[in-house]
């Protein structure tokens, strides 16, 4: 806060990029991953082969099993086999209150799979916004940090005076700060549009939870109403309390399949074995940016269609194009790589602004560093190659597990969080300049072990080579990039000599 | 970014509490003034923008973190707390009085 506009931005920028930018680093990682989830899902289940299979049968096993072992509940979920994901998905909800129940079932028996327990890609992608925290209190946080982070992208474009220029200008050699300052502006400008985009849909996204005091005022705080009159979803009936008999499946999903041309996603049965039944059939998403599934509901005991999501009005197709953004299940390979690209120039801009707060810090030689400056030295370490390192630990975990152990997947959880916090740790005991080093050596070690470890532990041939080769170039760059700092580093060491004069402030990178 | 010099700097980190004091009143007052303004202003534009209700709620929420942002930005650029203070309390006043005329309307009969 200091005297005059550019001034109280720039004070502003360093300070919200602060606070928020050890979190917002982990949300950008696990998002910019999560464009990846079904390579990353399918990777995690190698007894599962992707292929195309018939929804229908499949929605049927689905409900089979839930009439079997969840009688009582008050919905069904059954999610038919996905590319992604050859496995049935059934989902049950008990009360409104209690978490979903799950199960994941064999394509052709229907019978729980055989596959190994992960969340698999899902991991990553619940992280991204829960932060795998109680769901409620990890998406405030996310939220907040993200509302934080945009204010401080605001005032850092308010802060900067030449944004065209900065586009060329890369001064590593002038001095360090300088250098980070540039890395920083670079990787934030280049893809200041991406930047400024996904941080406002991805508040969008959850916007209802964060905001929900439209929907309090003009609907008396009747969310599923709002959702209904938005195109969202089919009304929910209540149950007659009495027990009626469901028609078949199949020719309803037919008939539903006759209307839509999108192929089916997902069968709800509402109050199963009551006589006030529904069966909503639900569809992909047609192509284009917003994100609306095509529904059908039928009354479960008669077959006759009770209700239809209507087309979208100009203010939710808005919205929702701002979610379908935001998720970005529109783009193809290449844009999808685009996306992946502006994802990690994201975490880097994040990643230098938080080192070039050290840097900018940096006591003169022969002064010993505060506890501020040592504790966020110890976070930003920590943080940017922490959380690489469990994330390969992560997905190495998931090979070396044995398969039938029990809770298996929350063990993955534990694996991820372990190796993360381990890292931490063990860069505190550690000189700091040098801990960068070995640190990213660790994480380009790790990332290098993922292909060699499948590959010893799984019997897929060549079916992982993309694969395989984005861990491979991930490990490659964070060796390499280790390696250059402690050359770099050795070398500016070599050239000034004196003791006065040894540049403190590099030793961050 | 513009530059930031290291004696400069722990210059104000020693300016001790009244200054530290005057930022926390202020984040405290960007975050609740803020929220509480967006809260208001989401809620009365969803009962007064000239649209069927769920798209007047659709905008409202839309625009609401702009609101809120705008309302940030406001309260770290104004030169003075007081400043800051009555520029935000302003508009919350003013639109929590629209909010409740809009309310009554609700009462006398829904708009959608």
């Amino acid at each position: 806060m200091r005297q005059g506009f550019r001034q109280s931005m720039a004070w502003l920028h360093t300070w919200a990029g602060l606070v928020t930018g050890w979190v917002m680093f982990a949300v950008f990682v696990t998002g910019t991953a999560t464009y990846y989830r079904a390579d990353l899902s399918l990777w995690m289940r190698p007894e599962l082969h992707a292929g195309p299979s018939d929804p229908v049968p499949a929605a049927e096993r689905g409900v089979a099993y839930l009439k079997a072992h969840a009688p009582k509940a008050m919905a069904w979920y059954v999610s038919v086999p996905q590319p992604d994901r050859p496995m049935i998905a059934v989902y049950w909800m008990d009360s409104l209150e209690a978490s979903l129940g799950q199960a994941m079932l064999d394509v052709e028996t229907g019978a729980p799979t055989k596959a190994r327990d992960t969340q698999g890609g899902d991991f990553f992608y619940r992280f991204h916004y829960e932060l795998q925290m109680m769901p409620v209190l990890g998406r405030w946080i996310v939220g907040a940090a993200a509302m934080i982070l945009l204010i401080a992208l605001i005032s850092g474009i308010v802060t900067h005076r030449r944004i065209f220029a900065d586009f060329f200008t890369f001064r590593r050699d002038k001095s360090a700060q300088r250098g980070w300052l540039d890395a920083h502006n670079v990787t934030g400008v280049l893809a200041l549009p991406f930047h400024l985009m996904i941080t406002y849909t991805g508040i969008v996204t959850l916007g209802v939870m964060y905001m929900p005091w439209g929907v309090t005022a003009a609907y008396k705080g009747d969310d599923l109403r709002f959702y209904v009159e938005a195109a969202q979803t089919t009304t929910w009936r209540p149950a007659a309390g009495r027990p009626g008999e469901a028609v078949p499946l199949a020719p309803l999903l037919a008939r539903a399949q006759g209307e839509v041309s999108e192929p089916l996603e997902m069968v709800i049965v509402n109050n199963p074995g009551d006589a006030n039944a529904t069966v909503v059939a639900v569809f992909e998403e047609p192509h284009g940016l917003a994100h609306q599934h095509p529904q059908i509901a039928f009354d479960a005991t008669s077959g006759t269609v009770v209700e239809r999501v209507e087309p979208l009005k100009p203010a939710a197709q808005v919205f929702t194009s701002f979610m379908g953004l935001h998720e970005a299940h529109f783009a193809s390979t290449a844009l999808r790589a685009l996306f992946f690209l502006c994802g990690l120039l994201g975490s880097a801009t994040i990643a230098t602004g938080l080192v070039l707060w050290t840097v900018a810090r940096a006591p003169k030689a022969g002064e010993a560093p505060g506890f501020g400056l040592r504790l966020v030295r110890g976070l930003n370490l920590g943080t940017i190659l922490g959380l690489p390192i469990g994330m390969a630990a992560f997905l190495l975990g998931n090979r070396l597990l044995p398969v039938d152990l029990a809770h298996r997947a929350t063990w993955e959880g534990s694996v991820f969080f372990g190796a993360w916090a381990l890292a931490a740790f063990v860069s505190l005991l550690r000189p700091h300049r040098r801990a960068w080093t070995e640190l990213g050596l660790a994480a380009g070690f790790l990332f290098g072990a993922v292909p060699v470890v499948g590959a010893l532990t799984t019997d897929r041939g060549l079916d992982f080579l993309a694969f395989d080769a984005a861990m491979l170039g991930l490990g490659l760059a964070l060796a390499l990039g280790a390696r250059k700092v402690s050359d770099y580093e050795a070398r500016r060491q070599a050239a000034r000599p004196g003791p006065a004069r040894v540049p403190e402030g590099f030793a961050e990178a | 970014m513009t530059e930031i010099s290291g004696p400069l700097d722990r210059a104000r980190l020693r300016r001790g509490w009244r200054y530290r004091s005057a930022v926390a009143a202020r984040v405290g007052l960007a975050a609740f003034g803020g929220y509480a303004l967006a809260g208001l202003a989401t809620a009365f534009l969803s009962l007064t923008l000239p649209m069927v209700r769920s798209e007047a709620v659709a905008t409202a929420t839309l625009i609401s973190f702009a609101i809120l942002a705008g309302a940030v930005i406001w309260v770290f650029t104004a030169r003075t707390l007081l400043r800051a203070a009555l520029g935000l309390g302003l508009p919350i006043a003013l639109v929590g009085l629209g909010l409740w005329l809009a309310l009554d309307g609700v009462a006398m009969g829904p708009p959608a």
